[in-house]
């Protein structure tokens, strides 16, 4: 038998004019996530399907699972549109199945393909009878069957199938415009990634380094975070922005309690500096109210202060077990509880404060020439480029 | 030089050497240095760790860098014995395994455990009404090798795996060393599983423990957090790198190595047949790379050295066994003390040809009607 993966598109079908551009997106971004396999990915305008070679179905399902702007997908087996070649499919399905088991079915009937030659409910009747006479097993419950054979006709080919699965959900990564990323260590950020490449944006990751009070662990450990995140949103880059000297001056001119509010303050200039730099549309983070001192709404609107380019912070309304869990579900959990100091864990003052004041804010600034220095650090960036597998070649030459 | 003792060690893989030598002098850091140098080697033990545990198809987090077999089935059995005792001391196993297996249960039956030995049915199979009858409430562990060395007796660890998945007190070891690279693992239904490079072509000195998540053990060498908290010392990553490198060539192209071998099995088992007094104690349960055998009336230690002078090189037993008088594993196995006296081992490789099977065959034969002639006089 011959199975495919029908894939159905969900919240896409509402856009309307725009449900070219999304299909097309979606595929391509299938196409990609199955380069390195045999597959063949056609579509049309309410489904996709793909055929593969059948050692690679799990492989395959693995990779639909991780793709945004899929509703549903089905198992499905490809047969001719005719009635002899599907209710002969409907067969094996049904010999696949434990026949000392007993089975209530109902038979849901779609017909794209107008010009068939029974309407859907006559397609139901037809089915369900050829069924209903050949297994005893089973018996018919419209309303609450143990199995629906879902029937698609279509012009050339028609699907059956059984189950239907979750996609992840969401818009195709790439439809709703580019963003970048405020990527550090923690919990937090990789999440935010996570829900912003959920809703289509395409990402670019922003990463500030401050060696050598930070290490070269701690980058490895954002680079980790920008693989997992990269298994959902495609190719990326990160971009790591060198620090120190900055950082280090804002400990000598600024007071103590308002050097993470400054220092926030700085990241946000950098930041608006980099999306105009990378045509890019909005910043993304993953402040979460409350979580922190430079977190309190206060400290958010006089940190806010400095740009006008839209932040997006997606787990802002999050509780912390909230942004664990999905954590927890993408994989970067366990990397981001490694204990390596990231820029915002150190010179950590003792009372930062809550409620900045933004007079306070520029006459502390004004005593350095900051300025100059993120002329500078945006002229000594480092770009590296991000795939799941960018690290697979690294020893070919050792293993 | 025609090699037929493959099943005692292999001869190291060139690549593999390189891989040693080359790690040796470009990653000098320790492992667990916080410096470049240092995390450069952690980097690079890191991905050989993942290397290994994607070829056996693990989590990274269950494999256990060791120095060879021995001590990953010496880790196992103590440290599963150690660890677990307050849920019970009784261990089962058979006299099929190899000595680092049967010595370290001899040893911890001196500390009181109570170790319980499978019969084993004719085919050579373990009998798993027996396995099911001796399993008892204060049972821990059961370690079983999945490859008989001597013999090559198969044993199916899936089947009894699911057997003890029913027993949630029971840890299942399983001493893969004669089946990885030679026959196809499925690690699902095991709980521990060891092995070594030194099998599969790479070096001596390095080995593996796979411990499935949620298993705890007890370490045998205590110190600082190493390549895993169940095995002080400074990682090696050399060698880590050298088997994550042998284990992958070994399962390179598998099923034509594979493939070779049981054409080479089959054609030397079939002119062995044709001798008089040879009695080939393998049978079809046996892995390829491995044919024993017994010469009647001839001591295997004088064919050993008879066909050494000849430059061909088999074993009797295993090279570890340590007792000089009979082969216990064929004893157990035949129930026969003639073929237990007299028995050899021939191991064969995916590199082995046919001109040094029948180069063998030849002095073979020539030795038997030597040594036979002699003793008649």
């Amino acid at each position: 038998m011959n199975r495919i993966i029908l894939i159905k598109y969900g919240e896409l079908t509402t856009k309307k004019s725009n449900r070219k551009f999304f299909i097309n997106t979606l595929y391509n971004n299938i196409i990609k996530k199955c380069k390195d396999l045999n597959v063949i990915i056609s579509k049309d305008i309410s489904r996709m399907y793909i055929e593969y070679e059948s050692l690679d179905e799990e492989l395959v399902i693995k990779r639909i699972g991780e793709v945004f702007g899929i509703h549903a997908y089905s198992i499905a087996y490809k047969t001719l549109t005719n009635l002899d070649s599907i209710k002969s499919t409907i067969r094996e399905i049904i010999e696949d199945l434990d026949k000392d088991k007993k089975y209530t079915f109902k038979v849901e009937t779609k017909r794209s393909y107008k010009k068939f030659l029974m309407n859907s409910m006559e397609c139901n009747d037809e089915f369900g009878s050829f069924i209903l006479k050949n297994y005893k097993n089973f018996k018919v419950d419209v309303h609450n069957p143990s199995l629906t054979f879902h029937v698609e006709i279509r012009e050339n080919y028609s699907y059956v199938y059984l189950n239907e699965y979750k996609g992840i959900g969401g818009y195709p990564v790439g439809t709703l415009g580019h963003a970048m990323l405020m990527l550090s260590g923690g919990i937090d950020s990789p999440v935010a990634g996570y829900l912003a490449l959920k809703r289509g944006i395409k990402l670019d990751l922003v990463y500030f380094e401050a060696i050598p009070h930070t290490s070269l662990e701690a980058r490895n450990k954002v680079i980790e975070l920008s693989k997992k995140l990269s298994i959902y949103g495609g190719e990326m880059r990160l971009i790591i922005v060198p620090f120190t000297k900055l950082q280090e001056n804002i400990y000598k001119n600024v007071s103590e309690n308002y050097s993470i509010t400054i220092m926030r303050r700085m990241m946000y200039r950098i930041m608006e500096k980099l999306t105009l730099r990378f045509k890019s549309l909005a910043i993304i983070n993953g402040e979460s109210v409350g979580q922190v001192a430079s977190q309190t709404l206060t400290s958010m609107s006089v940190i806010n202060n400095v740009t006008n380019i839209p932040v997006i912070r997606p787990v802002a309304c999050l509780d912390k077990l909230e942004i664990i869990d999905i954590s927890k579900k993408i994989d970067t959990y366990d990397i981001s509880i490694l204990p390596y100091e990231d820029c915002c864990t150190i010179f950590v003052p003792r009372h930062p404060v809550i409620n900045p004041v933004l007079s306070e804010c520029i006459k502390m600034e004004s005593t350095f020439n900051y300025e100059e220095m993120i002329d500078e650090i945006l002229a000594n960036l480092n770009i590296i480029t991000i795939t799941p597998d960018m690290d697979k070649n690294k020893y070919d030459d050792i293993l | 030089m025609v090699y037929l003792d493959y099943s005692a060690t292999t001869l190291v893989n060139d690549d593999v050497l390189n891989t040693f030598t080359k790690v040796s002098k470009e990653f000098p850091g320790n492992a667990n240095s916080l410096h470049d140098l240092g995390l450069k080697s952690r980097d690079l033990m890191k991905s050989s760790v993942k290397q290994i545990a994607d070829l056996l198809n693990v989590f990274e987090d269950e494999i256990i860098l060791t120095s060879g077999a021995s001590e990953a089935n010496n880790l196992a059995l103590k440290g599963i014995a150690f660890k677990y005792k307050n849920r019970g001391k009784h261990i089962i196993s058979t006299k099929l395994e190899h000595s680092s297996v049967l010595n370290t249960l001899n040893y911890l039956e001196t500390l009181g455990y109570e170790i319980d030995y499978l019969e084993i049915l004719p085919d050579g199979k373990i009998d798993l009404n027996d396995l099911k009858k001796k399993i008892r409430d204060d049972t821990i562990l059961v370690s079983i090798s999945q490859v008989n060395s001597e013999i090559g007796i198969i044993q199916d660890i899936d089947l009894i795996g699911k057997i003890l998945k029913e027993y949630k007190k029971i840890i299942f070891h399983v001493d893969g060393t004669q089946a990885v690279g030679k026959i196809k693992v499925n690690l699902a239904s095991v709980d521990l599983y060891s092995f070594s490079g030194h099998k599969i072509y790479g070096l001596d000195g390095v080995g593996c423990l796979v411990k499935k998540r949620g298993i705890e053990l007890t370490p045998l060498i205590h110190g600082g957090k190493s390549q895993t908290i169940y095995r002080s010392g400074t990682p090696c990553v050399a060698l880590y790198a050298s088997l994550a490198k042998a284990l992958r060539l070994v399962l390179t192209d598998f099923n034509e190595k594979y493939n070779h071998v049981k054409e080479l099995n089959e054609y030397l088992k079939d002119k062995l047949q044709e001798i008089d007094g040879v009695i080939i104690n393998s049978n079809s349960n046996c892995v390829y790379h491995i044919v024993n055998l017994s010469v009647l009336g001839i001591k295997p230690e004088t064919m050993l050295h008879a066909l050494a002078s000849k430059d061909i090189y088999i074993s009797t037993k295993t090279a570890c066994s340590d007792d000089a008088s009979l082969s216990l594993s064929v004893l157990e196995f035949t129930k026969n003390k003639d073929l237990a006296k007299s028995s050899i081992r021939i191991s064969l490789s995916y590199l082995t040809t046919k001109e040094e099977i029948d180069y063998f065959l030849t002095v073979f034969k020539e030795k038997i009607n030597e040594l036979r002639f002699k003793k008649g006089e």
